[in-house]
Formats: structure tokens, sequence, C-alpha cells
């Protein structure tokens, strides 16, 4: 690994500066489950690495503050994971970090490292799409918050400054009784990335919304608001049209190894009419819950 | 250039204070400085878990984690678990059931499994799975593994070798 300069700010205003003195050739350090691969075989080389660990207001933290639960940017998948406040919300965003990697990398990742690394295959993007999160982001500027449907531009570029940092992830808790689900097709059990990465939620008032990522170069988000998808009772051939629509972003790279695009494409048509049902499903039983 | 930071961590219950090579990961520090060599270096992605080492009670792979990122870190690595001279319950039981072939992977598995315990001290076959689907054995052990670590869960091997 080539050498570099190590700073570990610890607050904000002195990670913004040395994110504005060094410019491209500062690199964040959260987790480093992706970094720390990229300065070992060479493909990044950066300067300095600004290691955000220490800063108070990234810390590890998830509270819910007037209907929005705040998601501290170094919070690990291990803690999404297992949180009651997102088990009970956003409980499609728990499952996501819960399938992230093994448990060594759980323990390490990050929500803002997943989001900020934007890798296509993320698997909390179609949930934090699906739920509407809002990335905070802090720069010399001030605070910014930046819908995650305007976040993504492809893989390892998002819509963040040069000296800005994501600092948290809010989460605007549903209004609407919800059930959702996070699902994913990968080579093999246990510790893969995703070939398709999929989030489904169906609300009581009929709005579907459906994010996937692994097939093109960002994570996308439809919304359908038709209730069609949403009525149990609907026939394959209404929903159909729907599908196609929700699906017609989906452009998987040929050159991936992980699976070719036509099985992408095939299996982003099961998992997206099996996500849809599923989350119909958990709508029914809360209601039943609740009854 | 090679720039270098103080750091203090616990290693194995001793605190060590080093100066370490900023660019060097907590694996590069627990294998050549510290000369513990328990901890496996192998795939260097995050991948095959032979790495793996406890910090602040929870596993990581050493190979993804800079040594400066752990000051102040409290880590446990193949070389804590045995007390006294006494190979701890799951190296016992890892011994018995036969699930140790080339070795190599074995460290990782060790604590892994032992991270699993300590958090779910009864843990079904999915979730020993689950717990150590971090760690590739390349014997192909793992029913050998899973079955050890069973038999800690279930008692068997509970107390026997203090």
């Amino acid at each position: 690994m080539q050498t570099f300069a190590y700073e570990s700010p610890t607050t904000l205003a002195e990670a913004v500066a040395l994110l504005d003195a060094h410019g491209p050739d500062a690199r964040l350090l959260a987790g480093g489950t992706d970094l720390v691969i990229r300065l070992r075989d060479g493909s990044a080389r950066p300067g300095v690495v600004i290691d955000v660990k220490r800063i108070a207001e990234l810390c590890p933290a998830i509270r819910e503050h007037d209907g929005t639960v705040t998601i501290g940017a170094t919070t690990v998948m291990t803690d999404v994971a297992a949180n009651e406040l997102l088990r009970r919300h956003f409980p499609a965003l728990a499952e996501a970090a819960a399938v992230v990697g093994s448990v060594q990398i759980r323990n390490r990742a990050t929500i803002a490292g997943n989001v900020c690394n934007a890798s296509p295959a993320a698997d909390t993007a179609p949930p934090l799409l699906v739920y509407g999160a809002v990335v905070v982001a802090v720069g010399l500027q001030g605070t910014r918050r930046i819908p995650i449907s305007e976040f993504f531009v492809r893989s390892g570029v998002t819509t963040l400054e040069r000296n800005e940092l994501l600092v948290a992830m809010e989460l605007p808790v549903p209004v609407s009784r919800t059930g959702a689900v996070h699902m994913r097709r990968t080579r093999r059990r246990g510790h893969d990335l995703a070939s398709v990465t999929l989030c489904c939620s169906v609300d009581e008032k009929g709005m579907t919304r459906l994010a996937y990522g692994s097939v093109g170069p960002r994570p996308v988000l439809y919304v359908d608001e038709s209730g069609v998808l949403a009525d149990p009772a609907a026939t394959d051939e209404a929903k159909a049209p729907i599908f196609e629509r929700m699906f017609a972003d989906a452009s998987p790279s040929k050159r991936s190894m992980r699976a070719s695009p036509e099985y992408r494409l095939a299996m982003l048509r099961v998992l997206g009419s099996r996500a849809v049902r599923t989350a119909i499903e958990r709508l029914a039983s809360l209601r039943s819950v609740e009854a | 250039m090679d720039n270098t930071l103080p750091i203090e961590i616990t290693v194995n219950g001793r605190r060590r204070a080093l100066d370490v090579a900023v660019h060097h990961t907590l694996l590069d520090v627990i294998r050549e400085d510290l000369e513990l060599t328990g901890t496996k270096e192998c795939c260097l992605v995050g991948e095959c878990g032979a790495c793996t080492v406890m910090v602040n009670g929870r596993i990581v792979d050493s190979c993804l984690m800079l040594a400066v990122e752990a000051d102040g870190a409290e880590i446990v690595t193949v070389e804590g678990l045995a007390q006294n001279g006494q190979l701890n319950p799951l190296q016992q039981a890892f011994l018995d059931k036969g699930a140790v072939q080339c070795g190599f992977c074995i460290p990782g598995q060790l604590i892994a499994a032992q991270a699993l315990l300590a958090e779910n001290p009864h843990p079904s076959v999915d979730e020993i799975h689950e717990g150590l689907a971090g760690n590739l054995c390349r014997c192909a052990g793992y029913v050998q593994i899973t079955e050890a670590v069973l038999s800690v869960a279930e008692g068997e091997h509970q107390g026997e070798h203090r």
C-alpha cells in the first residue's frame, strides 16, 4: 500500500476545512471496507485520508424526533440491522443492512459509506429510496438536505460537492400503514454482492414504491399511485404494463462478471412481483395485528 | 515518505504502545510488529475471514482496518483464547470434532465462533452458518466446524477443559 497522510479530525469544521484544502487528493474513510481495498490495489491513491469516525456530529446513533428518524453517518450495518426503531418503522432497511457482506463487514461498513461509495449494487440504496430518505450534507456553504432520489449519479459518483461530507441520513416515519420488504439475488448464499437488489413498499392508500439496484449505473425508484400493484385482487394482465414501465430503466452492464444482463433482467421481474406480493402480505398482517 | 503515528492498543489483555505506519493495516501490525502470527493473511479483500480478530468485542477483517484506526481499542486474537496454557472450550471442541484440517482458516473461525457464542450462546445451525459466513474453509470442513460450535453451545464442552 502506498503511504498517505492520515487525518482524524474531531470536529465537522475541521473535516470540511481539510476537504477544502486537499480537494480531489483527499479521501474520506468511514468503515474502510471499500476504501482500504482500493488503497491496497492502487485504484485510489489519495495524498490524504480523512478518518471521519472521531467527528462527534457523525457518530453512530439512531434517534427519533418529530416524525423523523436520523441515522448518524458512521452507524454500522450491524447496528442498522438490529435497531428496534428502524425494525419497527423501516423494516426493509434493517433487512437490507442484515445481508450486506459478512458479520465482519457489517461490523465495519457504515450507512454513509454504502451510499457515498455509490455502488449500483449497494443494498441499503433501494430501501432508502423507497422510504424517501434525505441525505444531510455539510460543507463550506453550510448544511444541505438532498433527497436520496437526487443523490446517486453513477458508480462512485454522487451529487455531493467536493468539500461536502455526509453527516446523517433522515427518514420520515411513514404516515400511512406500510408493508415493505427487501429482496436480493446473489450467486451464492452467505457472503456475496447482489446480482439484483430490490425493495418494495405498499401502503394502505394503495401507493407502491419499488426501487432496484445492480441492474444499471445507479439504483432507481419507481412509484405507482394507480393502486393496481397494491391491489391483491389485480390480475397479472393489469399489472404487466406497470411492471414494464417500472423496469424500463434497468440497463445491466454487459461487462459485470456476477451475472449476465439477460439473467439480471429476468430476475428483476421475478423478484419485483415477489416483493410486491410480500409487501401486500405484510401490510395485511399489520392490519390484522392492529385490528 | 513513511508516516508513522503512535497508537495504544490492548492486545489479549496486554497494553501496547506502538509507532505504526499509517498505511499499515491492523493485520500488518498484529503479524509484523507484535509477531502474533496466529492471525492469517489471505485474500486481503474481506472475503475469506482468515484475518478475523475481535476489536472492542466485535469481529472485523483486520486486513480492512488501518492500524491507526485501532488506537485505543481492545483487541483479541486467537492467541488470547487459551488461558493459563489450557485451550478454551471452543478450541477443544474444534480438536475433538475434527474441525481442523489444514488449519489455516481456524484462527479466524475460532474468533468468529467465539463472538457468535458471546452474543448468542445457543445458536441454531442456520445462525452458526450465518455467523461464520465470512470465514471460508478451503478444506471444506464446514460440517465439523458447525458441529464443534454446536457442541459448545449445547454444553458438551462447558467447563471440562477449564
